[in-house]
């Protein structure tokens, strides 16, 4: 794992490996001295072209937890309000012994271009491309439902999401997170049902490994999910108000919505996930945020020690991870 | 990023510079026999009595193992301990110690895995350390401990305990209780196997092809 791009380039080892060493960072943020020294002298850029607290915030957490030195780069005043193109922001990056880069940029495939453009020799990391992709908020999703489902209570190590049933809800059409956690969760062997209004499901949603419903009702009551995981309904994607989506956000939120009344009528131990930031009594009211079985605090809280795992496994070891020795042959 | 540096840096180790080896690549057998079973439970039972007899009894003492074989050595030496004092209790004295992320030689190797840290109950505030360990080489392992252990907490003391003591210290670092001193060349190699992790107890040195 040179770059994490995409979380369908993980193989179910790597993703397992990222969760448990995820699980042991974890442990270390119990402590009273949460810093690390595992990766002193190392720097790490975070390159945000769009506008984001969590995500940003967790990776700089993260690498500060282990004692790398950041540079926060945020699109806004920078040189690209000048007109400074991708390749020399990186360029200049590179000239200043960046060791990871970390971005998130409006449009898809740019951590990509990134990464294969020998632009940078630095680990990339993607934190959101557009409606693409966003792999470590779909690794501490993987993370968040293994501790609360697998294994008893504690975190589970070595062990996967099989047969986990997994309902991801909202607007699907422009959720990176969706995407990403289909693939994942699919590597990692749960079932996901995407269930969405048809006008938010994407064109060429059937290759995806997961089934559609157009009813929450009914997969609530079908197929009782161990976890929903609600999305955003992401309106500054969309042109106005629903932007011809839907046709009321009131008519989306009593079809789609998280309530009090679908709340109860999930299984006992079904968890509450939300990517952040929530609309309030649009996809989620408040009585199901704020609910025991809502695990959207712990979500962030998680995302820092995913994070600290990811960066640790990219910038730690000289040679190849350990999860992925066999296929490159290092050393022995 | 660092460049991929060989391995091997600390001559006649695969799996690590303490000469810790992956459990599937330590089943086949080889190299002479320095200590079988019965002497490895000796020199543990003897090892519990010091660390009794340097610390006037148990009540103060923490053993931490450092993963892989240091923590069923750990486990081994409290169940000792508790057999010749009254009112220890085994599961009490031992928690693990991972120092993976403290390791000065991380940039020199294939990414490792971070092992599972485990304090006893009570902490390690003004109580007395002993770190468990199976083979005391260069030292550096220990060192990381140290600096593992200082971000856990203050303990009044810190000593060490190795199965063996090869030699060939890179770092001012000696061990306060030994099992045995195995004079060494550097491209021998030691390999300690324990019955928790290798099926049996055995302490290997290897030749190096000499």
């Amino acid at each position: 794992m040179k770059h994490l791009l995409s979380a369908g380039d993980l193989s179910l080892a790597e993703a397992v490996q990222v969760l448990d060493t995820a699980g042991q960072m974890a442990q270390t943020q119990s402590r009273e001295i949460k810093k690390l020294p595992t990766l002193r002298g190392r720097t790490v850029v975070n390159l945000f072209f769009e506008d984001s607290t969590r995500t940003r915030i967790s990776f700089e957490t993260a690498a500060k937890r282990l004692s790398a030195d950041v540079i926060n780069f945020s699109a806004k005043g920078s040189s690209v309000s000048k007109g400074e193109s991708l390749k020399d922001t990186a360029l200049t990056l590179q000239a200043m012994g960046a060791d990871a880069v970390v971005i998130r940029h409006q449009a898809s495939g740019a951590p990509h271009r990134l990464a294969t453009s020998g632009w940078t020799d630095g680990a990339v990391v993607n934190a959101g491309d557009g409606t693409h992709q966003h792999p470590t908020q779909a690794l501490l999703d993987a993370f968040t439902l293994r501790r609360h489902l697998v294994g008893d209570g504690a975190d589970a190590p070595g062990r996967a999401l099989e047969g986990l049933r997994v309902a991801i809800v909202g607007d699907v059409l422009h959720s990176r997170v969706a995407r990403s956690n289909v693939q994942l969760l699919h590597t990692l062997g749960a079932d996901v049902t995407l269930v969405a209004p048809p006008t938010l499901v994407p064109v060429g949603v059937e290759a995806w490994p997961a089934r559609v419903s157009y009813h929450l009702d009914e997969v609530i009551a079908d197929d009782k999910p161990d976890a929903v995981m609600m999305l955003r309904v992401q309106r500054e994607r969309m042109s106005s108000a629903g932007g011809g989506f839907f046709p009321s956000p009131l008519e989306y939120s009593r079809a789609y919505g998280l309530d009090a009344h679908r709340l109860a009528a999930l299984p006992e131990h079904a968890i509450v996930m939300h990517p952040g930031p929530m609309n309030r009594g649009l996809e989620i009211t408040a009585d199901a945020a704020d609910s025991p079985r809502a695990v959207i605090v712990e979500q962030v809280a998680n995302g820092v020690a995913v994070r600290m795992a990811v960066l640790y496994l990219l910038l730690a070891g000289g040679g190849a991870p350990a999860g992925a020795r066999t296929e490159t042959k290092v050393d022995q | 990023m660092s460049s991929a540096v060989p391995a091997d840096r600390s001559p006649g180790t695969a799996g690590g510079p303490e000469g810790h080896l992956p459990p599937a690549a330590a089943t086949d057998t080889g190299g002479t026999l320095v200590l079988g079973p019965a002497e490895i439970s000796r020199a543990l039972t003897r090892i519990a009595h010091e660390i009794l007899e340097r610390n006037k009894g148990g009540s103060d003492v923490v053993l931490l193992g450092i993963p892989t074989r240091g923590l069923p050595l750990a486990q081994r030496l409290a169940r000792k301990l508790a057999e010749v004092e009254a009112g220890l209790v085994a599961d009490d004295l031992v928690g693990a110690l991972d120092v993976t992320m403290y390791r000065d030689d991380l940039a020199q190797h294939p990414t490792r895995t971070i092992g599972a840290t485990r304090i006893p109950p009570g902490g390690l505030d003004e109580r007395v350390v002993v770190l468990v360990d199976d083979v005391l080489f260069s030292g550096r392992t220990i060192r990381a401990a140290l600096d593992a252990i200082s971000d856990l907490g203050r303990p009044r003391a810190v000593q060490l305990a190795a199965l063996v003591d090869r030699g060939h210290r890179e770092l001012p670092i000696r061990a306060d209780f030994v099992g045995k001193n195995l004079p060494t060349s550097h491209a021998e190699r030691v390999r300690v196997l324990l019955d928790e992790t290798d099926g049996r107890d055995a302490v290997l040195i290897e030749g190096a092809g000499r």
